[in-house]
């Protein structure tokens, strides 16, 4: 048997595995070279965990889209449902409402725009495009008709659980004062990480997100398998939902407030996220780990134009869009040159 | 008595729009038999398969298995029945491993336990002696192993009732036999196999029982023993036998014209290697061999649909460059593909549009035909090749495979080329358009056009080529004419007699 | 007979069908909720130029933008199988060269306003071709190739701006932004008019449109027949390049000054709807531009329907979305199909039961 692990070891790596170690790749290479040319900051592992702190919501919502998308579809209003449930969720923790039960309310939020987004693609075969873009539009208006005006939470309950954190005394550093600042960590990082992790085992050891690889990579063949290509299709825009609702929770235990604007942009930065981490658009190809990185190279990057002292926002944009195009260029070449390797 | 029977499909019809794809067929499978599915290319074989897994829904009959009565309505009642498929295209994911695709969509729990599913298809792999490791993914297989996977994943789902859709066509020698003991196997294990193929050498070898279809209707069932070869090709190919043989005669008495019109030095592709041609004006020629053998990757090279990577070409005498497609059109070449769906109509314009692209492309973009004389043009080709249409604005993927081939040459011919390259023009459409076709192909030369004319079935090209150009592995292994142009000659020299 | 004639009137507009069915409703809605909602009314401007006014004129005026890139995209669409998804930002950048350019001369006049549409369109175009490249000879696709200028193009816009929101004021510019003195039509109306017009002479003395629809519904087929596919895709992103310049333009000039952040903010989405709407399948092929143009007027309506049915601005999109839910699920194949099979077995049974009557 140890023979076979050896020869399983030999064997080759295939696209998403290849895509996914690149980004790994790339992603410590560039946090290296910040540390070497600008030092300071990103030496302290505070540094990393503020970056945890401050994309929770993004990564949560990154591993729905990679579901999707290794499906072979879209869902654009993932950051439309997460600004909806911030709403909504700070709304009802305001008329006093219970945690529990608005953790519930978000969960159930996402969980409905799934259900009916799954159902229009699978089932009544609409272009997802269109129906997450309705989905995009729907949760965007709704969000402005609760409140046009920015909330806070007023909420003792939910603050104090908003305001516990994970404090690692020995990952901390030591203020010009001479105190011992710990490093922090919020709930919603553990929350992330704990999605990231699950939704790795489900794409690896769970019979449905392998189907999900199945129908992405070639549909009829799918349903020749017998594998039931409708529903599996469905599951994946529920997942999304799910965890975009999820995500607008954690969103909400972040900044403590909602906003008409909240999570502006973030299905592009999820696509983006995705994309980097080595998830094709066309399916069937792609990890949820990968994904995690690609979340990550893309907050580094941002934090290493602040850094240089570039700090009008659209540096960041542009730099954001210029390692777009890097990975995009870099995946299309390696690929290209793998499927006329396999060609010969 | 009869011995028991496991599927019985009683007076089955399926219609297609323009065509009656079956037409009442009877078939009937017994427990631990070998039942070739024979018939040429349209007669229904396809249909009727696709019918029985489910993939096409029957207009009518009826379909018992074991004497129950089952409705198929998807791939997935096929499989609860007890029937699987390997079909002749690859089903599978290329994007998952081996043993996933072995076991996918099989198992009804949560969780999937790869370490067990790829001990599990190891052992199967080894059984049946597959080269294949269960980890690899199966995009990086070759075609012949991804087939073996695919019989593998059908054997191990234990089913009553495996359907070989053509397995063996992009299977070597030594790959066929391993597929026949393995069918032999399952006989004795009274699995049921429907076995449909071209190559009537493996009919013989291991089937027991012949099912004859021909135009969507059924011939005959025989025991295999009792029918000898050339009967079941009369019985195939119907009263089709005498009406050709007459056809070739004027092929024979034609004097060779003696200027050649194309001519190729070392020409190679990203697919084809470096092979010598030349044609003349008004002679028809045709390239065979096996599928794989590089006949289709030689016409390709040719015409510069694959990338075009050496050699020179010279075009009555005069060395031209031809890279890419454009460039055989504007010297006078057409090409029309084998692959129909994929590389010849686009399915969603009309007859009228599919029937003017290629004139409209070489007289470029910006100097288009007008509507009327379009109009003109496609009814002039709908009348000459007798193209059955509702009208010329019928979106072309609406018509029978025959019809479409026809828009197809309407294409090309519109183009007035001087040398004209079909490539499996006769290819799942039905007798009487076929017929048709090799009589334009004899009109054409005779009006001056040089033909290459590719065909799997080698009688169809006995009749209408003068010079046989034999492929296998890739390389020209023989040039058959005159007296040599016989069937027994052009076999001995695919399967590479020693010579 | 009768059964020929109503499947006949059911695919008589063929695409056009749910679009037009889509105007019929919104009308018919308008006109129950308020009679005088179209009436079309003469009043006079600030310059004193008498103009034509009233809820249709608003709605066809407000709609010229999307229905300029409606049209442009509707190429792409076709052509590459994907959609634009930077038209927004791209405009943004057009609208800031235009600005720059008219900002750069002392005054400005009807030469300086044409020399920077010019080169507004040539930036425009340049940028599709990055596009377009990325799309055609990268084979990447459309929706992940333009997420890069999606991202950063509206910060490109606001260095070209040098981060401040400069304003242009010249009445050539509020020609074209709103009405030509003596004309009482709106003149992004009349630009529409004329870009409509464009494309149907490119499409009639060019083979654009088979070339196009050729390469998106079967590339390789295309490519067998002699088109290079990869120049047709290229040239769709370039024409829309040009319709990108055109609307930021006209964006522009009706505002009389240039915001990177919010001019044609969010257009790239109803661009696509529009091209949804209009019965084009956003996986290419066949197109229909008309559709697509109709598309844009539907949204646009919409949009002014619920802004007269006082709909908060910021709500709109809330309403909107449920309408095109209703509409695509009324277009999607999966109803279509169980409809008509509904519609054959009433009419079956009708049969039944007249041929019954006759029996007796």
């Amino acid at each position: 048997m140890k023979k076979l692990a050896f020869l399983k070891r030999k064997e080759p790596l295939n696209d998403t595995q290849l895509l996914m170690t690149i980004t790994i790749v790339i992603f410590f290479v560039m946090y290296l070279s910040a540390v070497l040319l600008l030092g300071g900051g990103f030496l302290h592992p505070q540094q990393i965990f503020d970056m945890l702190n401050d994309n929770a919501s993004l990564i949560i919502v990154s591993c729905g889209l990679t579901i999707v998308m290794i499906g072979g579809g879209i869902d654009i209003s993932v950051g439309a449902v997460t600004s909806l449930v911030v709403m909504s969720c700070v709304l009802y923790l305001n008329k006093g409402g219970n945690i529990f039960v608005s953790l519930l309310l978000a969960l159930g939020i996402g969980l409905a725009f799934g259900l009916v987004h799954g159902f229009l693609v699978s089932y009544l075969e609409i272009q997802p495009f269109i129906v997450t873009l309705a989905g995009l539009f729907f949760a965007r208006g709704m969000t402005t008709i609760l409140s046009v005006n920015p909330q806070k939470v007023q909420h003792t309950a939910f603050n104090n659980l908003r305001a516990k954190k994970i404090e690692i005394s020995w990952l901390g550093y030591r203020a010009k004062n001479g105190t011992l600042v710990p490093a922090r960590i919020e709930l919603g990082v553990v929350a992330a990480l704990f999605c990231v992790i699950l939704v790795w085992i489900l794409l690896k050891y769970i019979r449905l997100g392998r189907n999900f690889y199945a129908i992405g990579g070639n549909q009829q063949s799918a349903l020749m398998l017998g594998i039931n290509v409708k529903r599996t299709r469905f599951m994946s825009y529920v997942l999304s939902g799910l965890l975009s609702g999820l995500a607008g929770y954690v969103f909400m235990m972040h900044t403590g407030a909602g906003n008409a604007t909240n999570a502006a942009g973030m299905e592009m930065n999820a696509i983006a996220s995705s994309i980097i981490g080595g998830t094709l658009l066309t399916g069937g190809v792609g990890n949820v780990i990968g994904t995690f990185f690609g979340t990550l190279s893309l907050t580094t990057i941002k934090k290493i134009v602040v850094s240089s002292g570039l700090n009008d926002p659209w540096w960041q944009s542009i730099t954001t869009g210029g390692m777009l195009c890097f990975f995009i260029l870099l995946q299309s070449v390696v690929l290209g040159r793998r499927q006329k390797k396999a060609k010969t | 008595m009869q011995e028991e029977s496991l599927l019985t499909m009683r007076r089955i019809d399926k219609r297609f729009p323009g065509v009656l794809a079956l037409n009442g067929v009877d078939f009937t499978l017994r427990k631990g038999e070998i039942h070739a599915l024979m018939g040429e290319n349209g007669a229904g074989k396809s249909t009727l398969i696709k019918v029985l897994t489910g993939v096409y829904q029957m207009d009518g009959g009826e379909i018992r298995v074991e004497g129950e009565k089952v409705s198929i309505h998807s791939p997935q009642d096929a499989q609860n029945a007890g029937i699987s498929t390997v079909y002749q295209e690859i089903t599978l994911c290329p994007n998952l491993t081996v043993a996933e695709n072995m076991f996918i969509g099989r198992s009804r729990g949560a969780w999937v336990r790869q370490n067990k599913l790829e001990e599990r298809a190891d052992e199967i792999l080894t059984k049946l002696g597959i080269p294949a490791r269960s980890t690899q993914l199966l995009g990086s297989c070759s075609l012949a192993v991804q087939q073996m996977v695919a019989i593998a994943r059908a054997v191990d789902m234990q089913c009553k009732v495996l359907i070989l859709d053509e397995p063996t066509s992009s299977l070597d020698d030594k790959e066929v036999k391993q597929l026949f003991d393995l069918m032999r196997d399952l006989k004795k294990q009274d699995v049921g196999i429907i076995f449909v193929t071209h190559f009537l050498d493996q009919v013989y070898e291991v089937s027991d029982r012949i099912t004859v279809l021909r135009n969507g209707e059924l011939v005959g069932e025989y025991l295999t023993e009792e029918l000898p070869q050339l009967q079941l090709v009369s019985k195939m190919i119907g009263k089709e036998l005498e009406e050709l043989s007459n056809l070739g005669d004027s092929e024979e008495e034609k004097i060779m014209q003696p200027e050649v019109f194309y001519e190729a030095e070392g020409l190679s592709s990203t697919e084809a290697l470096p092979f010598d041609f030349s044609i003349r004006k008004g002679e028809v020629n045709g390239f065979t061999g096996l599928l794989g053998s590089g006949r289709s990757e030689s016409v390709r090279a040719i015409f510069g649909a694959d990338k075009v990577t050496g050699g020179t070409v010279k075009i009555n005498g005069k060395p031209v460059k031809i890279q890419r497609p454009i460039d055989a059109m504007k010297h006078g070449i057409g090409y029309l593909a084998e692959d129909r769906k994929r590389d010849g109509i686009i399915a969603e314009l009309s007859v009228r549009e599919n029937i003017i692209l290629a004139l409209q492309v070489m007289n470029g973009m910006w100097r288009p035909i007008s509507r009327s004389e379009s109009e003109s043009f496609a009814d002039e080709y709908i009348k000459v090749l007798n193209i059955k249409t509702a009208s010329r604005e019928t979106p072309v993927g609406s018509l029978s495979g025959g019809n479409q081939q026809k828009v197809i040459l309407a294409r090309w011919l519109l183009t007035h080329p001087d040398y004209l390259i079909l490539d499996e023009p006769t290819r799942g459409i039905d007798v009487g358009t076929k017929l048709e076709i090799q009589k334009l192909v004899l009109k054409l030369a005779e009006e001056g056009v040089s033909v290459t004319f590719i065909s799997s079935e080698v009688e169809e090209m006995l009749r209408t080529c003068s010079r046989l150009i034999v492929m296998r592995d890739r390389h020209a292994v023989g040039e058959l004419t005159g007296k040599d142009l016989n069937q027994t000659q052009v076999m001995k020299t695919i399967a590479g007699g020693e010579s | 007979m009768k059964k020929n004639g109503k499947k006949a009137f059911l695919s008589g507009f063929g695409q056009l069908t749910i679009p037009l069915i889509a105007i019929a409703l919104l009308v018919v809605f308008n006109l129950i909720r308020d009679p005088g909602f179209f009436s079309i009314g003469i009043s006079h401007n600030n310059n004193g130029n008498p103009v034509l006014s009233g809820n249709i004129i608003g709605i066809i005026n407000g709609a010229s933008e999307l229905a300029v890139l409606a049209m442009g995209m509707t190429l792409v669409t076709a052509a590459c199988g994907g959609q634009d998804i930077s038209v927004g930002a791209a405009a943004a950048i057009a609208g800031s060269v235009f600005v720059k350019v008219l900002k750069s001369g002392s005054a400005i006049n009807a030469g300086t306003v044409i020399l920077a549409f010019v080169m507004a369109c040539i930036v425009a175009m340049l940028f599709g071709t990055f596009n377009g490249t990325l799309v055609a000879v990268f084979k990447i696709q459309p929706m992940i190739a333009t997420l890069i200028l999606y991202t950063c193009g509206r910060s490109i816009a606001y260095w070209i701006n040098g981060g401040a929101t400069p304003t242009v004021s010249s009445p050539i510019l509020s020609g074209i932004g709103s009405f030509i003195p003596g004309v009482p039509i709106p003149t992004p109306v009349l630009i529409v008019v004329a870009m409509a017009i464009l494309f149907k002479l490119l499409f009639h003395f060019t083979a654009l449109g088979l070339f196009t629809q050729s390469v998106g519904i079967n590339g390789s087929a295309a490519r067998l027949n002699g088109i290079n596919a990869t120049f047709i895709k290229l040239l769709s992103f370039i024409i829309l390049g040009v319709c990108v310049a055109v609307s930021g333009c006209i964006g522009v000039s009706r505002l009389g000054l240039i915001n990177h952040e919010t001019l044609l903010i969010d257009i790239e989405m109803d661009t696509i709807l529009a091209v949804a709407i209009g019965g084009n399948s956003l996986g290419g092929g066949k197109f229909k531009l008309s559709g697509s143009i109709i598309g844009a007027y539907v949204i646009q309506m919409l949009t002014i329907t619920l802004y007269a049915m006082k709909v908060p601005s910021t709500d709109v999109k809330a309403y909107k979305a449920i309408v095109i839910v209703l509409l695509v699920v009324i277009g999607s194949p999966v109803i279509k199909e169980r409809f008509g099979r509904w519609i054959s077995r009433l009419a079956e049974r009708r049969r039944k039961v007249s041929a019954k009557g006759a029996e007796e």
